[in-house]
């Protein structure tokens, strides 16, 4: 009797059981809630940077009309002409009702410093142009700029935003008859670090980037490859080898910012190499990223079959011929994919170029390894700093374009692996 | 001349290559065909080209290294004697100012003729000097060749001398590793001590008090100088804390149901998605602390009627959590694959569910992996830099309050060393002690966690 209610027992799922259930399928949402969680910050992240940054690439400018007077040019240099003057006359005469002193000052506001150096270098470039009347484009200021985007609140009250509301009215005056747009900007990409957030521009940065990058890759690469080559085919196993290991796999663990006081105290202070150079920013980074693309290089060589070696020793190569004929080549996809993945680390990374100086305000665009310039991510770094509103797009832009690179690098090192892995 | 020389060795080096083998192929047909060789041609090629090369590199590296130093001491001895009667101090400084002028710099104009001329002697010194090295490096590319080239029979064992001096050089590539760690040992070691000959080393670990910036004037208020890191410590744990607090459930959790639930076609897309956050620049991090999520928590702590700091400790161990959540979980997932198939069959042929044969199986036997995979992050969490530079405070609170604005290890080292610096001040010597502690802290939790993975991995090999 007893036995036929336990098959039916058996049969019908207990409580027991159906707790046990419950509690797998809430552990398997949970697990699924971690992942969307992480992917919704990816994104997250990503909408933020980008729907801060797409209006950087954009700035906004007035058009004006410029009397080049003769009698300004009388000196001998076209350069001593008072080219703000011509600006802020070329203001006074499409605002002539603006009369006080003030409200003089906030006309002239209007517009980026910058556009005295437009005006100058058209007269530079054509001295025909003196005495006659130009419509020039020039660039508006960043508060006027930002305005045009949407990123300053009209409905504030007037104390709580920079634009005043007479200079509202005269930023809608002008928009009305077509005076002021904006349109793609080229100084962004064309031009060195500001103070003026609509003269600052990525050049010098992306530059300084690339120079850097330049130094480590050519030290780290061949640097990397042959201490791989060594502590894998031809090291003996002893307690040296055995140090240069435990070494290795501690340095890819120690945090970046310390390779900067080794940068700060031994290239910098003991060499006396120059400060915020990308020579002594590309030394940091290559010993950075040594132990990345040694311990990349290693699995490569370790995953090229003993048969391969064998063989070639078996025809009678020396063991050099060995390595560099047959086993390198084979692994080098592998290296190169462990090498631009190294780059990439090295090219986002800010905190050891810090310390070597780099954080240093740089205008001109960099020509060589031994000119002072700034990286891309401590522009970044410096610009999201800055107190001007203008310059939290420029950040995000920056960002966006820093991230460019990265997917770039982190593809073609996927599409390497893809192309030439070897299934053994 | 002097700045075409690396590509004049160059140029030299490749010639001799091919002068060597020539040699060696018509050896090899005067005695009768390749094989009396004892190498193959271009070995002899190769040997002709090094003895060229290194003999000519090493002279003008070791010029590199020496040149200031050489012509500096020749101007110096040659400066007027009212000037040679300086102290050693004060001379460098006539010397860097010679310098200066010399290169056109800072002060280059009304300069005193006595400088002036030094000055021009420091050119013309130099000029000469160069000259003379350039025609020293072309004899060392020359002459060896030479002697090499001279040397070539078919009895020469060119192979095994190329081969030795490309393994000396693999060698000496490896040996960076040993030279990096022990420069930064010296480095960061030797400034601390110079720090803490000012400081005493018991005041510093446990002073309760951290103001780094020391008095210019007697009265200058504010500034007392202290140097206790303790607050600085609280800080860097309490970030870190929040940090791993969020990255640990959520690395965790992922890593189980990727390795465990997961089909193998959602892992393939969704390991690399989460490998994006690893990849992303920290100073990325940091604007999105800084610029979104610091904002965003104190307007909500605002709602709820909390009084939060726009710097708080909770935005930037936030955005580390989330930071630190590939490394947690790529790591877990590592070592949960690790766990062999059969102990999950076994477990669920006893008819353990799923989430108990995780829980009462494959985390016991996973578990030393992941701990070391956890204290990896805890060590990159305490030595991330960006994100708490630039959403952190830089006041050193004594407070476990996470809504306050704290301060870490690295912020202090790059508030300290970003700028303008002495190196006699404590407070730029500060840096490198905070320095020297962060790097033996981070290696001892790297040291354990990289012995304790090491292990776990041989005991199911």
């Amino acid at each position: 009797m007893n036995s036929i209610e336990t098959t039916s027992d058996l049969l019908k799922p207990t409580t027991r059981l159906k707790r046990r259930y419950r509690v797998e399928r809430w552990f398997k949402r949970l697990g699924l809630t971690a992942i969307a969680l992480s992917l919704s910050f990816v994104a997250f992240l990503f909408f933020t940077i980008f729907s801060d940054g797409y209006t950087a690439f954009k700035q906004s400018y007035i058009e004006l009309e410029v009397h080049f007077a003769a009698e300004e040019f009388s000196q001998e240099k076209l350069a001593n002409a008072d080219y703000p003057g011509l600006v802020k006359h070329a203001m006074r005469t499409m605002f002539p009702e603006v009369t006080s002193r003030e409200g003089k000052k906030f006309l002239y506001s209007l517009i980026s410093p910058a556009a005295a150096y437009t005006l100058q270098n058209m007269v530079e470039a054509d001295p025909k142009m003196i005495g006659t009347t130009q419509k020039v484009w020039v660039l508006a200021d960043d508060d006027v700029d930002m305005l045009m985007k949407g990123k300053i609140d009209r409905s504030l009250g007037e104390g709580n935003r920079r634009v005043r509301d007479i200079q509202l009215a005269w930023i809608d005056r002008l928009e009305s008859e077509n005076r002021l747009e904006t349109r793609f900007n080229k100084t962004f990409f064309t031009t060195g670090d500001s103070r003026e957030p609509e003269l600052a521009g990525i050049l010098g940065a992306v530059k300084g980037s690339f120079f850097t990058l330049l130094i480590t890759l050519s030290l780290s690469f061949p640097i990397g490859v042959a201490a791989a080559v060594y502590l894998e085919e031809f090291a003996p196993e002893n307690k040296w080898t055995d140090l240069i290991e435990i070494n290795i796999n501690n340095l890819a663990a120690v945090p970046s910012i310390i390779f900067g006081l080794l940068g700060l105290a031994i290239f910098i202070n003991f060499w006396g190499l120059p400060r915020s150079t990308p020579m002594v920013g590309g030394l940091v980074l290559t010993l950075m990223t040594l132990p990345t693309i040694i311990i990349a290089g290693r699995a490569s060589l370790k995953s090229v079959p003993p048969s391969i070696r064998e063989a070639a020793l078996g025809v009678g190569a020396s063991k050099m011929q060995t390595v560099t004929h047959h086993v390198l080549p084979l692994a080098m996809p592998g290296m190169l994919t462990g090498t631009i993945i190294g780059m990439a680390q090295a090219l986002g990374e800010t905190a050891p170029l810090l310390m070597i100086g780099m954080v240093a305000f740089i205008v001109d665009v960099p020509g060589g390894i031994t000119d002072p310039s700034a990286v891309l991510p401590v522009q970044i770094y410096l610009w999201a700093d800055s107190p001007e509103r203008g310059f939290t797009e420029k950040t995000a832009a920056a960002i966006m374009i820093l991230l460019t690179f990265l997917i770039a690098m982190n593809s073609l090192a996927v599409f390497l692996r893809k192309k030439f892995e070897i299934k053994w | 001349m002097y700045s075409y020389l690396l590509p004049c060795i160059l140029l030299f080096s490749t010639g001799a290559y091919y002068w060597g083998a020539s040699r060696a192929n018509s050896i090899a047909e005067a005695s009768g065909g390749m094989r009396s060789l004892h190498s193959l041609p271009s070995h002899y090629g190769m040997l002709t080209a090094l003895s060229s090369a290194l003999p000519a590199l090493l002279l003008f590296i070791i010029w590199q290294m020496v040149e200031d130093t050489i012509v500096t001491s020749l101007v110096a001895k040659s400066l007027p004697a009212e000037l040679l009667q300086l102290s050693a101090n004060e001379l460098t400084l006539v010397l860097n100012e010679v310098k200066n002028v010399a290169f056109g710099g800072f002060g280059a104009h009304n300069t005193a003729p006595a400088i002036q001329t030094a000055a021009d002697l420091y050119l013309s010194t130099r000029s000469w000097m160069r000259n003379l090295l350039g025609m020293g490096t072309i004899f060392c590319c020359l002459v060896p060749a030479v002697i090499a080239y001279r040397s070539i029979n078919k009895d020469l064992r060119a192979r095994n001398l190329v081969e030795g001096t490309v393994k000396i050089f693999l060698i000496a590539c490896s040996t960076v590793a040993i030279l990096t760690t022990l420069g930064i040992v010296l480095s960061v070691v030797f400034e601390a001590l110079i720090f803490f000959q000012s400081v005493n080393f018991s005041d510093f670990l446990l002073g309760l008090q951290w103001s780094p910036q020391t008095a210019m004037r007697v009265d200058q208020a504010g500034s007392s100088g202290a140097f206790g890191a303790v607050p600085v410590f609280v800080g860097t744990l309490l970030i870190a804390l929040i940090a791993m607090a969020v990255a640990i459930p959520i690395g965790l959790l992922a890593a189980i149901y990727l390795s465990e639930y997961a089909s193998s076609r959602m892992r393939t897309w969704a390991k690399p998605m989460l490998e994006i956050l690893a990849g992303i620049p920290t100073v990325v991090y940091g604007f999105f602390a800084a610029l979104t999520v610091a904002p965003l928590i104190r307007d909500f702590g605002q709602s709820l009627g909390l009084q939060v700091s726009s710097e708080s400790a909770l935005a930037a161990g936030l955005v580390m959590g989330i930071m630190i959540i590939p490394f947690v979980s790529s790591l877990s997932d590592d070592v949960i694959h690790a766990v062999p198939q059969s102990m999950r069959d076994g477990s669920l042929a006893l008819g353990a569910t799923r989430f108990e044969t995780i829980m009462l199986v494959i985390i016991p036997a996973a578990l030393p992996g992941i701990v070391g995979s956890i204290l990896l992050a805890v060590s990159r969490a305490i030595g991330e830099t960006m994100i708490v530079v630039m959403a952190a405070g830089l006041s050193a609170n004594l407070t476990f309050n996470p809504l306050e604005a704290v301060t870490t290890v690295t912020v202090q080292i790059v508030t300290l060393l970003v700028g303008d610096q002495e190196f006699d001040s404590p407070k730029t010597l500060a840096a490198f002690a905070l320095g020297l502690l962060l790097f033996v802290f981070t290696l001892f939790l790297n040291f354990i966690a990289l012995r304790v993975v090491r292990r776990y991995r041989e005991q199911y090999e």
